[in-house]
């Protein structure tokens, strides 16, 4: 087709502003889909951290507070839950399985979690999926670690490794240098805050705090690990309980139970529940960062309509020969609509392969750093229409144009202007 | 071929000028002259006989075809089908090849294109009517804008004449060449509309030119301009 090949003939002589406008739709559809990426797949590995949990159990605390200290291992409890309530509970006919945790300790600025053997067995995340070894077992010795799989990665342990844990979780805590831990696992990635954690058994949680009072060693007193590991040790206290039931319809009877225990003051919360009205406090900024990505992107079609425009002056006169040719208003709005839908349909294409390309490229940094895995899948559904969006907007930046064009052919007559 | 009566018009936007037009015509095969200095009205009555604009009152008949009865759309393939127009300068796709900017009205034009196609084929008698022209095979791929103004001209006319429309239309096609290439461009240009049969309306302000021409119309006496009382 000659009219065809004559505009893109055309183009390619203004390819200068045509690659321009190219690029900055680009960059725009490459910032709103990675906007959209980066938020579904923070948001995927936000609500997959925890799954097959029917209710978590902690000291009466704030239901965010819970899951926060409980599960992402942010901030701190405020208060401890007796031993003697975690058993009561644990006695009780609707109970499948109940998991202590015990949080307080860290190792280099990652957590220490010390929790019962059945945590490997119940803990479950996305979709049910259950821990699994990337190296060794779960801890049979009192001084065995399993370490997550960023723990491993960023300190560089191995299996049999001996590490120190810190009291407290600041960097400048005083050690438990007396009582080291040997590496006897590593768990695989799971994407979740489990990567970050060390695991020890709540028993070597006691133990390493045999000789300590009060949040500090008392100095002098240093009993050794042999006897440690002879001596009877009882837990007292943990931080949280993580519950699976028998059947799910006793949910919320055995969270009144808990939420009205005599003996101590507890909460228990549903994972999924807490999970969805934390995400809806963050969903504020998630929609005004779409918003944003949103205008960045109607900046770009509005550049390329006001590119279009300036260049409708000099292309008036390839107009006017179209026109005098036979060229109806419909070649010529076809004309200028098109080349605005071409330059929309290129600047998505790239947008998208610049967007992949760097997906690819920032992978395993943005993992490392934020804990967020990005999986590279095709766009999804609402992408595309987000994609499908951006080209009828090409489209209508278009028709504006187009309409002007035809309105200043008809004036200009048969006059071809220069 | 041609005929316009009682014609008024004004453009938009200048409703306070008029053009008036009472009796203008041109035959079957006939080669007219329009002289008259700029700003006689020439623009407006080419703009009339091909229907780029429509009178406010009186008829434009071309070819047995009311204009006005035509719509906006209907006008554009009916100019495209039966008018062949070669500007001043500068009328040509720069971007294109000479070939591609002669075949081009036939992308608007059945007919032409039909024609065109029973001589051989678009693209072999846009390279018959370049050559017959005088220009060489091997510039038909050039782009225009690479072609001399001389050459440009030439393919313009070819692209007037392909597919054999019933008119050619020619806007001061001379004005940007030189006495003796001018004399030439209006042989060649002859050559080919005798061989069609079509009618030429040609516009100048030179009256060298009056020997092609059956007849010469000074544009002064048929068109009246003035302002509206």
């Amino acid at each position: 087709m000659i009219v065809l090949r004559l505009a893109l003939q055309s183009l390619r002589n203004r390819w200068i502003t045509a690659v321009l406008t190219i690029l900055s739709i680009a960059l725009s559809v490459g910032l709103l889909l990675g906007v959209e990426k980066v938020r579904s797949a923070a948001r995927d590995s936000f609500s997959s951290t925890i799954s097959g949990t029917d209710l978590i159990i902690g000291a009466r605390t704030g239901d965010i507070q819970l899951l926060l200290y409980s599960v992402f291992r942010l901030g701190n409890a405020t208060n401890n839950m007796s031993w003697k309530s975690f058993s009561d509970i644990a006695k009780r006919s609707e109970i499948k399985w109940i998991v202590p945790l015990s949080l307080g300790d860290s190792h280099r600025g990652f957590r220490v979690l010390a929790t019962t053997g059945d945590y490997f067995k119940y803990y479950k995340f996305r979709d049910h999926r259950a821990l699994t070894f990337a190296n060794g077992n779960k801890f049979d010795d009192l001084f065995d670690t399993v370490i997550g799989a960023d723990v491993a990665k960023a300190l560089h342990y191995q299996l049999d490794d001996k590490i120190i844990i810190s009291h407290g979780i600041s960097a400048i805590g005083q050690k438990h240098d007396t009582t080291p831990f040997r590496v006897s696992g590593i768990l695989k990635k799971t994407g979740t805050p489990v990567d970050k954690t060390l695991h020890i058994s709540l028993k070597a949680m006691e133990a390493i705090h045999v000789d300590w009072r009060t949040g500090y060693k008392m100095p002098g007193h240093s009993t050794p690990a042999a006897i440690l590991r002879r001596m009877p040790l009882q837990t007292k206290a943990i931080t949280a309980a993580l519950v699976g039931l028998k059947s799910r319809m006793q949910i919320f009877t055995m969270q009144r139970f808990v939420n009205n225990y005599r003996a101590e003051p507890l909460s228990a919360i549903i994972p999924g529940l807490t999970l969805y009205k934390m995400w809806s406090l963050v969903g504020t900024a998630e929609k005004a960062l779409i918003a944003v990505s949103a205008l960045v992107v109607i900046t770009a079609i509005l550049g390329m309509m006001i590119m279009i425009f300036s260049t409708l002056n000099e292309r008036r006169r390839e107009i006017s020969i179209l026109r005098s040719v036979g060229a109806g208003p419909l070649t010529i709005i076809g004309l200028l609509i098109s080349e605005a839908m071409i330059l929309t349909a290129l600047g998505i294409i790239t947008g998208t392969g610049i967007l992949y390309a760097l997906l690819l490229a920032s992978r395993s940094a943005i993992d490392q750093h934020y804990g967020i895995y990005l999986t590279i899948t095709a766009p999804t559904q609402n992408e595309y229409l987000a994609l499908g969006a951006i080209l009828l907007g090409g489209f209508i930046a278009g028709l504006l144009p187009a309409w002007r064009a035809y309105q200043v052919s008809l004036a200009d007559g048969m006059i071809v202007r220069k | 071929m041609v005929d316009i009566e009682n014609v008024t018009f004004s453009w938009p936007g200048k409703q306070e000028f008029q053009v008036g037009i009472d009796r203008f015509s041109l035959a079957d095969s006939e080669r007219l002259l329009l002289l008259g200095p700029s700003g006689s009205g020439k623009s407006t009555l080419l703009s009339l006989v091909t229907g780029i604009v429509s009178p406010q009152q009186g008829m434009v008949n071309i070819l047995g075809t009311n204009l006005g009865s035509l719509s906006g759309s209907a006008r554009d393939r009916f100019r495209a089908e039966h008018f062949g127009i070669i500007f001043q300068m500068f009328n040509l796709l720069p971007y294109g090849t000479a070939i591609d900017n002669v075949m081009l009205p036939l992308q608007f034009a059945p007919e032409r294109s039909n024609r065109a196609a029973h001589s051989g084929g678009a693209r072999h008698e846009a390279h018959r009517l370049l050559t017959a022209l005088g220009i060489d095979e091997t510039l038909h791929n050039q782009p225009a804008a690479e072609l001399s103004v001389g050459q440009q001209q030439r393919v313009a006319a070819a692209r007037a004449l392909i597919g054999s429309p019933q008119i050619i239309i020619a806007d001061e096609p001379t004005s940007a060449l030189d006495r003796n290439r001018q004399q030439d461009f209006l042989k060649l240009l002859f050559s080919q509309t005798a061989k069609s049969g079509s009618s030429v309306l040609m516009v100048s302000h030179d009256d060298s030119h009056q020997k092609w021409f059956d007849r010469v119309i000074y544009l002064p006496e048929i068109i009246k301009t003035g302002e509206t009382s």
